[in-house]
């Protein structure tokens, strides 16, 4: 096999996968989990929330 | 409370608060050094005679203090702050990420003792010499390991997708600085790259235009993704864009860097793969653009409120406008007119001051008051008066160089009908004197606002003091 063969399935099978990262990311059974995923960055403020009374107290010490 | 026993309850910050000031000091520093030798383009004299000031030393020590230590260290703070909150965990091996910051700055210190006194490896964005090399490679492997180890012991599930933009930005980095530093010591700071000729031409840029895509892009849209959403109180846009967002631009970006050396010693095939892969990358940036700006669907109002929001979100209008400026220039028939001119220069600035230095200051913004215990910065109004100075300066300078630059390249292409030469060099030059003056202006306007900001930041540690701040998923006792 001549490296260029190898060259050629490389290219194509990359092009492959990323075909496949699209269909993966916009089949929609995975659109509920994204969804939970996307929210992750808040996911903290509802929990930090609970905590507010210890935070209020170490804030105080200024 | 029992400060060690509780240490593993609270996030680590404080190597955060040292990045985000530093960031900030840095930031002044490499615009001031901008500034000058921006002035010393309009009046050459104000390279004072002294070989240590001369625009050759100062060019690289102002790309290398805006680019590795304002933008490095903004990028160590939020990816430090995102990987922690996002994984609800505290930073894995706390000593080492201390390392990290005062290896760092070590290596800053000696880019501005070391390029100044006419040490360099003449490679654009690479210019250290070898014994710093390694250090950067020591700390930036130690980065990695705090990096990826905090995302090993993470507390939630799945990794959030600004953690594979701040993963990606640091993998690439890695392997992009140890290939292209890859040289023959011939004494102490003097070295001779490992590759000769074209190959090193090749490397160089293979390395020049991905540290454009990884360190100054790849990683600043990892702070998109956390910052614009947290800022805007709202989800991004589109989670499933945001993944096909990311792997196209790491299955496209590693091809680009043949497109800064067309009409070369390159071959000519490499030459156009080079230009087909920057075409293509117009998706994947626009793609992250609109996932960015369309995260306000709904909430456009908040733009006339906030002006933090307002750093972001017109740092991915600038973001939107260089990623189709770029695969523009890389076309062969356009590059032969932009190559070697001004215009290349307007085109990197328009990106580096508009989208890298405003998201940075946009999450600056976010981040310097939540880490020292305060509601909001110190003063408001400075953040909108750094807002409009520093939009001000950037339309100044960018517009400037797109004239000078597309004038010098017509100049230097118009010939008169026996063939030959229209206009000398000089005139060329001559005729950009009153856009450089232009240029200096936004520059000027540029580094003023970042002193507002310097000014704000100092104002508000010092009002506040450095809390520490409870990890949500471990119970607090």
């Amino acid at each position: 096999m001549d490296i260029n063969d190898l060259r050629s399935i490389a290219t194509v099978g990359s092009f492959v996968v990323f075909v496949s990262i699209l269909i993966w990311a916009w089949n929609k059974r995975k659109s509920r989990d994204f969804k939970e995923a996307a929210n992750l960055p808040f996911a903290e403020d509802a929990k930090v929330a609970r905590h507010k009374k210890i935070i209020a107290k170490k804030g105080k010490r200024k | 409370m029992n400060a060690k026993a509780n240490l593993s309850t609270i996030y680590d910050d404080g190597v955060i608060r040292q990045f985000s000031i530093m960031a900030v000091v840095w930031g002044v520093v490499g615009m001031l050094v901008g500034v000058v030798i921006a002035a010393q383009l309009v009046w050459p004299e104000l390279n004072l005679g002294l070989p240590w000031t001369s625009f050759g030393r100062l060019r690289p020590l102002h790309t290398n203090a805006v680019i590795f230590a304002f933008g490095g260290s903004a990028l160590f703070a939020s990816s430090y702050y995102v990987v922690q909150r996002t994984c609800q965990t505290r930073l894995f091996a706390g000593k080492l990420a201390s390392f990290t910051f005062w290896g760092w700055q070590a290596v800053i210190l000696a880019a501005a003792i070391s390029l100044p006194l006419g040490y360099t490896s003449g490679k654009e964005y690479a210019e250290l010499e070898w014994p710093i090399d390694i250090l950067i490679a020591i700390v930036w492997v130690s980065y990695a390991i705090v990096f990826f180890g905090t995302i090993a012991k993470r507390k939630i599930k799945h990794i959030y997708v600004a953690n594979w933009f701040y993963g990606a930005f640091i993998i690439t980095v890695a392997l992009l600085h140890i290939v292209n530093s890859a040289e023959i010591p011939a004494g102490f700071m003097k070295s001779y790259s490992a590759y000769a000729g074209v190959q090193d031409a090749m490397v160089q840029w293979w390395y020049g235009h991905n540290a454009v895509g990884f360190f100054l892009t790849a990683g600043f849209l990892g702070m998109m993704y956390y910052f614009v959403p947290k800022q805007a109180e709202r989800p991004v846009y589109s989670y499933s864009l945001s993944i096909v967002h990311f792997w196209a631009l790491i299955f496209t970006y590693m091809w680009a860097g043949p497109h800064h050396l067309h009409y070369t010693a390159l071959p000519d095939w490499v030459s156009s793969l080079g230009m087909v892969f920057s075409l293509i990358l117009l998706a994947p940036s626009w793609g992250g653009m609109i996932n960015g700006i369309m995260t306000l669907s709904g909430a456009w109002h908040k733009l006339r409120t906030d002006p933090i929001l307002r750093f972001l979100i017109v740092s991915l209008s600038f973001y939107g406008m260089s990623t189709f400026e770029g695969p523009m220039m890389s076309i062969k028939t356009v590059n032969a007119l932009s190559h070697y001119t001004d215009w290349t220069v307007g085109h990197v600035h328009s990106g580096a001051l508009g989208w890298v230095g405003l998201v940075s200051m946009g999450t600056l913004y976010f981040l310097v008051p939540r880490l020292f215990g305060q509601k909001q910065m110190y003063s408001m109004k400075a953040i909108e008066l750094h807002f409009w100075m520093a939009t001000i300066g950037i339309v100044l300078y960018i517009t400037a160089l797109w004239i000078s630059g597309v004038m010098e390249g017509l100049m230097w292409r118009a010939i008169n009908q026996d063939g030959t030469l229209a206009y000398t060099f000089i005139e060329s030059v001559k005729a950009k004197h009153p856009y450089y003056i232009i240029r200096l202006l936004g520059g000027l306007l540029y580094l003023g606002s970042m002193l507002v900001m310097l000014w704000n930041v100092i104002k508000t540690a010092t009002h506040g003091k450095p809390i520490s701040i409870l990890i949500p998923a471990v119970k607090a006792h």
